[in-house]
């Protein structure tokens, strides 16, 4: 029989936002006033509201149900309930109304290296970081070896973490996390950071626990890639709510379908540019012969521009995009450091627009969203927002016949004209 | 062996609450182990610094009260005398400021780990304690200097310590929690720790003050702890006031009480609003 690892049933979320000032921490003085006029008010006998703050349901009824074993991504765009649902589940915080079962032992991760002191070294750090996280001083003991053995610092174990580079710090963080054998696996971002190869490792340990172990693991990301590789379901939150359950591919459909403005370009204004003291992105666009049409013919190539603003210039700045097809998988992606280094375009403080070619018979015929993807490389992201547009490809690049009868897509992730010769 | 099931419901206390903070023991301990670590981390002296301040308090104390002022002591070296206020004050002060502190000084694990909230105020008052056994060491030795012997009094002594330990425990809560959404206590703390060093009998006897305000004086439940301490330490010399020391006693048992409760009310919004 198939039972649940974890229900949710009817799981509400409230939070109390101070309107009049906008301000998240309530000065002691706001209760010393809001007490005194409380008093007054019953004094007076009138029981007139003051309005300060204003009830905001960052999640609404929720019923969840998950079985053992399965592998569950919960997917959604910033400020749609992800994070408050996880904290829910986590126990971090508690639920205004509903109810949560779970079915064995949980952990969640909902960062890599929580708790991680700076001043301690290595090997009182995985000790420090496993009780954290729930481990036992002897479960500790005996998976230390592996612990330090997967993330690859052995000969630092006795340096203080401060003195670890970013990528060695995260990597025994990680590991440390990796080795946690709970039946309920709750986890949030936390493969967006680190080298790629050790992303690879983490996302591979991930699916082995997942899979081998038959562990109940719930994950949420805005990578769609990892969501599609890892994942058997998806739930899509939108506002607080479900949008979508089921199959992994239909939900990352949806969910990528619902985030694109369905126009070839996104533009923010100049006072809510996304990104950071870095880079500022000003517009996303997809293009023939600098035109927007929304329906491209695969025969022409098309042009990606990106419109930023550089406020400090760093070494490690890449920008681009990935292109994703309409199951969420990504086709590509390309940054501007993607060629030899003396072509780079040169991005000193300033505004600028860069455009990337993509050559005319490459892709497919089919819907595809643009993502901004714009980081300092291996070291974090500035800004990286899955399909703010999207645009649609329709296949004719090939004049054979036998391409006639294909106008909306061949077998494959992409559909280029290979060149065929005689040998013998 | 059946898979352990736990339910999460709105409104409702968890009953596993306090059966959670057993099972959560060994963050406990590996808490307050690494902020005794990390304590005394670069620094040239190390661990010596719990031995310098009390050491230099109680010189500075002893020759402004007892060679300047000229405070009474009831027949001790006025150096024990005060230093016996001194002991139990210190612990409750460091005890005090780093507890209120404790929860906003690990915002990043309440807000992304699930754990009962007590263990971080708990854990930090461990600290506190560490550099209260390693004076208990100064004090020893003081004694032997000036070849004072103590009498079956000093068995009492413990009681006084876990008097100490409510009284610090009862008001951090109350900070803690309150220094989680008021950011204001993180001033008031250190003012309250100050003021707090000169109204309580440290420098001098508690007998100084008039017979008719020692019922009131003893409002203050450090007074009682630190009039325990001296009383178990100083033998038949010293003198307890004790209508004044219930009264303390009082005092701390409720704001143990009232700290553990506020505590437990407020903490399942710590994550919200931290």
């Amino acid at each position: 029989m198939a039972t649940n690892a974890i229900t949710v049933e009817d799981v509400s979320k409230r939070y109390l936002i101070a309107h009049r000032t906008g301000q998240e921490i309530i000065s002691f003085r706001d209760l010393l006033v809001g007490t005194g006029r409380r008093i007054i008010d019953r004094v007076r006998g009138t029981t007139a509201d003051h309005p300060s703050h204003e009830a905001f349901w960052a999640l609404r009824n929720i019923d969840l149900a998950i079985p053992e074993g399965e592998v569950v991504g919960i997917i959604g765009r910033n400020g749609a309930g992800k994070s408050t649902l996880l904290k829910i589940l986590s126990r971090i915080t508690a639920p205004t109304e509903g109810r949560i079962r779970f079915r064995g032992r949980v952990a969640s991760l909902l960062e890599v290296g929580t708790g991680f002191h700076p001043e301690l070294t290595g090997r009182e750090n995985v000790y420090l970081n496993g009780a954290i996280l729930g481990m036992s001083k002897a479960e500790i003991r005996r998976k230390f070896d592996d612990i330090v053995a997967f993330a690859e610092v052995e000969r630092f174990l006795d340096t203080p973490v401060k003195r670890y580079s970013s990528g060695m710090y995260i990597r025994l963080a990680f590991s440390v996390a990796a080795h946690l054998e709970p039946d309920i696996l709750i986890v949030d971002e936390v493969l967006a950071v680190g080298d790629s190869a050790f992303q690879k490792k983490c996302l591979g340990r991930m699916q082995q626990v997942a899979t081998r172990e038959q562990r109940t693991v719930l994950f949420v990301s805005h990578n769609m890639q990892a969501v599609q590789s890892l994942c058997t379901r998806a739930v899509y939150l939108k506002n607080g709510r479900i949008e979508t359950q089921g199959g992994v591919r239909d939900v990352v459909g949806a969910y990528l379908a619902s985030l694109s403005s369905t126009q070839s370009n996104k533009v923010w204004p100049d006072d809510a540019a996304p990104g950071n003291d870095y880079a500022r992105l000003h517009e996303i666009a997809i293009l023939r012969d600098g035109h927007f049409t929304g329906t491209y013919p695969s025969s022409a190539p098309l042009h990606v521009e990106m419109d930023f603003t550089i406020r400090t210039a760093h070494p490690e700045l890449s920008l681009g995009f990935d292109l994703m097809n309409s199951e969420g998988i990504t086709v590509l992606r390309s940054y501007q450091t993607d060629g030899p280094q003396e072509q780079w375009p040169s991005l000193a403080p300033g505004r600028h627009r860069l455009r990337c070619t993509i050559p005319a018979g490459l892709l497919n015929g089919g819907l595809y969203y643009l993502s901004p993807r714009i980081g300092l490389h291996n070291i974090a992201w500035i800004y990286s927002e899955d399909a703010v547009a999207q645009f649609e490809v329709v296949l004719d690049h090939s004049t054979s016949p036998m391409w006639s009868s294909t106008t909306d897509a061949r077998p494959g992730l992409v559909a280029p004209v290979l060149p065929w010769k005689t040998v013998s | 062996m059946a898979q352990k099931e736990m339910i999460i419901e709105a409104g409702r206390d968890e009953s596993q609450y306090w059966r959670d903070l057993w099972n959560f023991r060994g963050l406990f301990y590996f808490l307050a182990w690494r902020d005794i670590l990390v304590r005394y981390k670069q620094t040239v002296v190390g661990l010596s610094w719990a031995l310098l301040r009390p050491l230099i308090t109680m010189v500075v104390f002893t020759v402004v009260f007892g060679r300047l002022a000229r405070m009474p002591s009831p027949d001790v070296p006025y150096a024990i005398l005060v230093f016996a206020g001194l002991l139990p004050w210190q612990f409750f002060a460091s005890a005090l400021a780093d507890c209120s502190n404790s929860l906003v000084g690990n915002a990043n694990l309440v807000s992304k780990i699930y754990f009962p909230r007590l263990i971080v105020p708990a854990g930090s008052i461990i600290v506190s304690f560490v550099d209260f056994l390693v004076s208990a060491m100064l004090m020893a030795a003081l004694m032997v200097y000036y070849q004072f012997i103590p009498d079956w009094r000093i068995l009492t002594l413990p009681f006084f310590i876990l008097v100490a330990f409510a009284a610090a425990l009862g008001g951090g809560l109350w900070f803690a929690a309150l220094n989680v959404r008021y950011r204001d206590f993180r001033h008031l703390v250190p003012f309250v720790v100050q003021v707090g060093l000169f109204v309580s009998p440290v420098g001098f006897a508690a007998a100084v003050v008039p017979e008719r305000w020692q019922l009131l004086y003893s409002l203050n439940p450090m007074v009682g702890v630190i009039n325990g301490f001296r009383w178990a330490i100083l033998g038949g010399e010293s003198q307890i006031y004790w209508p004044g020391f219930g009264l303390s006693m009082l005092i701390v048992l409720v704001l143990l009480i009232t700290g553990i409760r506020y505590f437990r009310k407020t903490e399942r919004t710590f994550a919200d609003v931290i």
